[in-house]
């Protein structure tokens, strides 16, 4: 069942075993063990009908890229006319990860609090010293020249609020390393001066080769400029990928504000972490490790499709959705002879 | 050595007979280039930082009014006036060449030259009642190997650096982009430049050490040091020992560039984030010694015009120890992102929050020595109360980006950029003025307007502010460090902070005013022109001092506390 499970999320639902499924029960015993298959026995029959009317819409080949939503995953134009639109610029932007969602958690119920408040008891002590002692209030210095007591208190007092920040840090670090699971989608992202390259090892070895958009046509496209790109990332939402960063000739970082997600791309390693958007969108990063002369002009673009828009969309790029190859319904003649029926 | 109270009564009269037979100055060439004095040592780094300072506030200058609105304005026409062709990639390798310049200018030519060489030089010896550091001439080499090393950044501008004149590495010098990433001879002067200014301040720190511990006056135990020394001190002993891994690490670079070295390839069996490990082992350490000087210089003022003791001296004094030998174990923080282990990433995160608790005893110590004071607004005074404010600004985003996990979003982004100059550009620089306010009348003899110097502060805290906060706006919505373009929406904030330069730039004209006319207007300074509340040796002394100072040592009686160093019958 795990393996099953994994699949299901894993979108193995290729658009062809859904209707499999659909039109011929039978089948469902008969193939060895397609695992997409036993995935739409368990399905409501609502939901399969959803999936099967999706499949289809989405023919091969016939994949279009998604139109970004303003104000979601990428940063907002305080001169906007978006309401609260000044109130976004002012902070992260909005984060489509639990962990990203932990972290801003973070940020704004523990960290800019606790920083909030420090700097205005230091501005609030200082300007009550600038009023209270100054050479006019108070013409005779004292000789005070320490208190034990006061300093234990402050050597002690912010001790106990960096351990209070530590906790909450400690454990995000944990979950940021979380191992990605063995089925987890592996893409590996390769910085190059001055572009990005997707490959897809479980999928065919599909590559995208991931170029700026000139500004013209980025806004052409209704994409902000110098974040658009011609090739997405693709990937499937709601479940988890194994992102891995390499470069090939000098230092990159992958990064995407909205997903709280920075991995430096170094050439001869390859750094890996779990990713796992939680809806579909598209969402914009940058690189962000200083790379040569157009280190502003390769941003990251990664769009996250449900589980069967992605399959269409590797399908469109050549790919193979992994257990594809086992898959008899995939065979073009049995295609045909379930769409006769 | 006179350690007798004989001491003091010759001491009284120093001052006439200073005038009689000590102020023998050497002719122009002999006193300014081959000069063994640290006064002119010290006023030379100096005029040597402001010089520095002009070059790399105008890069900084030339950086915000391009960002001041998306697309790409001036930078051609800056490649070709370096002499670089008229292409985009050349404008935009200009744009990577001006970043490095400043980082490198303001960090090794500006801030350094100023607090350790110029502030350091004059008062470690006056303070201590020393009549000249401990190697004089080899403080002369320190001064012109840092100016070889300015020339030596200079010229790389003007030669090939990859798509375009100058190295365009960032002053990080990462390989592999600073190796196999940039061709021609600028990275190896940039390289090069960083090995001769390294050379100085190391031998600097050699010179500063020595002269603390064996030149002090009688008396005057490590712990009656007034605490512009201990930071020196503190400095002095962190330089020592970064610098030489500063030193190995760029030595790398260049064998890895020329002569078929892989320290940092793996196509060889060498790994370009060990560069960053070297390179961090001595750049953290780094940033604290840009502001320990600081830190002591607001530690004199505040207790000089609140007419009290420093609150809690030893605390501080020690405080600054622990920030050095701390400083030393979180240097990966700079680094979260490259790939550490989950384990190497909690310990840095957690080491690096320690930093906040020495920092926190010294803010909340020179509030204490406030408390009960009686306080005059001089000009040193305003600026140090507006490091104390902007330095703690500074000091609690620090703390933010302590945080591992927070830093996978904001590392590399405008956040850091405000970060790190709210604690440099500042922190550092307000404690620069101050502690140039409030020496300026000892070293010249003369007294500076008070009205500019007020007008210079609160123009130039406006111009910082305006600057710098929005900055952390734009690094939360994500815009990273280092680009010369950006998309629509962070451009209402980039104008802002281009609107803060000018009032920035427009305030520094009060500065150079003021300098102007304290020299050629200013009235005569007293030997101790701030009152009471001055009672360290320098303040003993005529203003500006004698050429040659305590030819007859004074003598720190056990009476006397770390506070007040001054004869009874001052």
């Amino acid at each position: 069942m795990g393996q099953m499970h994994t699949r299901m999320k894993l979108a193995g639902i290729a658009a062809l075993a859904a209707m499999a499924a659909l039109f011929a029960p039978v089948s469902a015993g008969a193939q060895d063990a397609a695992a997409p298959v036993a995935v739409q026995a368990t399905a409501p029959d609502a939901a399969l009908v959803d999936a099967v009317t999706d499949a289809a819409n989405v023919e091969v080949g016939a994949y279009t890229p998604m139109a970004p939503t303003k104000g979601k995953g990428m940063p907002t134009d305080p001169r906007s006319d978006e309401p609260g639109a000044m109130a976004k610029s002012l902070t992260f932007q909005d984060q489509y990860t639990d962990n990203g969602e932990y972290a801003l958690g973070m940020h704004d119920y523990i960290l800019l609090p606790v920083i909030t408040v420090i700097s205005l008891f230091v501005l609030g002590l200082l300007l009550y010293v600038i009023v209270r002692f100054n050479r006019g209030a108070n013409p005779v210095a004292s000789k005070t020249t320490h208190n034990t007591m006061i300093e234990v208190v402050w050597t002690i007092v912010p001790v106990i609020i960096l351990v209070v920040i530590a906790v909450p840090s400690i454990t995000l670090l944990a979950r940021q390393y979380e191992t990605p699971p063995a089925d987890a989608v592996t893409i590996k992202a390769t910085g190059y001066q001055w572009y990005w390259g997707y490959t897809y090892p479980d999928h065919g070895e599909i590559e995208v080769i991931s170029n700026m958009l000139p500004d013209e046509e980025a806004v052409r496209r209704g994409e902000p400029a110098q974040l658009a790109v011609d090739n997405r990332m693709v990937v499937p939402a709601g479940v988890p990928l194994r992102i891995q960063t390499t470069a090939t000739d000098v230092i990159h970082a992958f990064a995407v504000p909205s997903l709280w997600f920075k991995m430096d791309a170094v050439p001869g390693r390859l750094n890996e972490k779990l990713l796992t958007i939680k809806e579909p969108g598209v969402y914009y990063g940058q690189c962000s490790e200083l790379c040569g002369s157009r280190h502003a002009y390769m941003p990251i673009a990664i769009e996250a499709l449900p589980a069967d828009e992605f399959a269409a969309w590797v399908q469109s790029q050549g790919g193979s959705m992994p257990g594809a190859e086992e898959t008899p319904a995939a065979e073009p003649e049995q295609v045909a002879l379930l769409t006769a029926r | 050595m006179a350690t007798t109270a004989e001491g003091f009564d010759v001491h009284g009269d120093h001052a006439h007979d200073a005038h009689d037979h000590a102020d023998h100055k050497p002719g122009f060439f002999a006193r300014w280039f081959m000069s063994t004095n640290h006064k002119d040592i010290g006023t030379m780094y100096l005029i040597f930082a402001i010089i520095a300072g002009i070059v790399g506030g105008a890069i900084s200058g030339i950086m915000r009014v391009e960002l001041a609105e998306p697309g790409i304005q001036y930078l051609q026409w800056w490649a070709q006036f370096m002499g670089g062709a008229n292409d985009i990639n050349t404008a935009l390798h200009m744009w990577n060449v001006f970043i490095t310049a400043h980082g490198l200018i303001m960090v090794f030519f500006m801030v350094m030259p100023a607090m350790i060489g110029g502030f350091g030089n004059w008062f470690v010896p006056l303070m201590i009642g020393a009549p000249d550091m401990a190697f004089p001439r080899m403080n002369n080499v320190s001064f012109w190997l840092t100016v070889a090393g300015f020339f030596s950044l200079l010229f790389s501008l003007f030669v090939p650096g990859g798509s375009g004149p100058g190295a365009g590495t960032g002053w990080t010098v990462y390989a592999p982009l600073s190796t196999s990433g940039s061709v021609g001879p600028a990275v190896d002067f940039a390289i090069f430049s960083l090995h001769l200014s390294g050379a100085g301040s190391i031998l600097g720190a050699t010179n500063f050490i020595t002269t603390i511990f064996n030149m002090r006056a009688p008396g005057m135990t490590l712990h009656k040091m007034p605490l512009f020394v201990w930071s020196v001190l503190v400095t002095a002993f962190l330089l020592l020992l970064a610098l030489p891994v500063l030193a190995a690490a760029i030595t790398m670079l260049l064998t890895d560039r020329n002569f078929g070295t892989t320290f940092f390839d793996p196509a060889g069996g060498g790994d370009p984030v060990l560069y960053q490990h070297l390179f961090w082992f001595f750049g953290h350490p780094e940033v604290y010694i840009m502001i320990l000087p600081g830190f002591g210089m607001i530690s004199q003022i505040v207790a000089t015009f609140s007419r009290k003791p420093v609150f809690g001296y030893l605390g501080m004094a020690y405080a600054m120890v622990a920030i050095g030998v701390v400083g030393f174990i979180v240097w990966a923080h700079h680094m979260y992102t490259v790939g550490l282990d989950v384990n190497t990433k909690m310990y840095f995160t957690a080491a690096t929050m320690v930093i906040a608790v020495p920092t926190g005893v010294k803010i909340f110590s020179w509030i204490a020595t406030m408390w009960g004071g009686s306080l005059q607004f001089k000009s040193p005074m305003v600026w140090a109360l507006g490091f104390i404010f902007l330095f703690t600004v500074g000091g609690v985003t620090g703390v933010v980006l302590a945080n591992g996990g927070i830093d996978d979003n904001l590392h590399d982004t405008y956040y850091v950029v405000a970060h790190f100059h709210y604690v440099l550009s500042m922190g550092a620089v307000f404690s620069m003025f101050a502690g140039f306010y409030y020496w300026f009348p000892k070293m010249s003899g003369r007294m500076h307007s008070e009205f500019l110097s007020h007008l210079h502060f609160w123009t130039f805290f406006i111009g910082v502010n305006v600057i710098f906060f929005p900055q952390h706006f734009l690094g939360m919505q994500g815009m990273p460090r280092r680009y010369p373009d950006y998309t629509e929406a962070y451009t209402f904030w980039h104008q802002i902070s281009t609107y803060g330069y000018y009032i920035m730039a427009g305030s520094m004209l009060f500065f150079f005013v003021n300098i102007l006319y304290a020299l050629f207007a200013g009235k005569k300074a007293e030997a101790n022109p701030w009152g009471e509340g001055a009672t360290t040796l320098e303040w003993t002394l005529p203003s500006p001092p004698p050429y040659h100072q305590f030819e007859t040592l004074p003598v720190i009686t056990d009476s006397m506390d770390y506070h007040d160093h001054r004869p009874a019958s001052a």
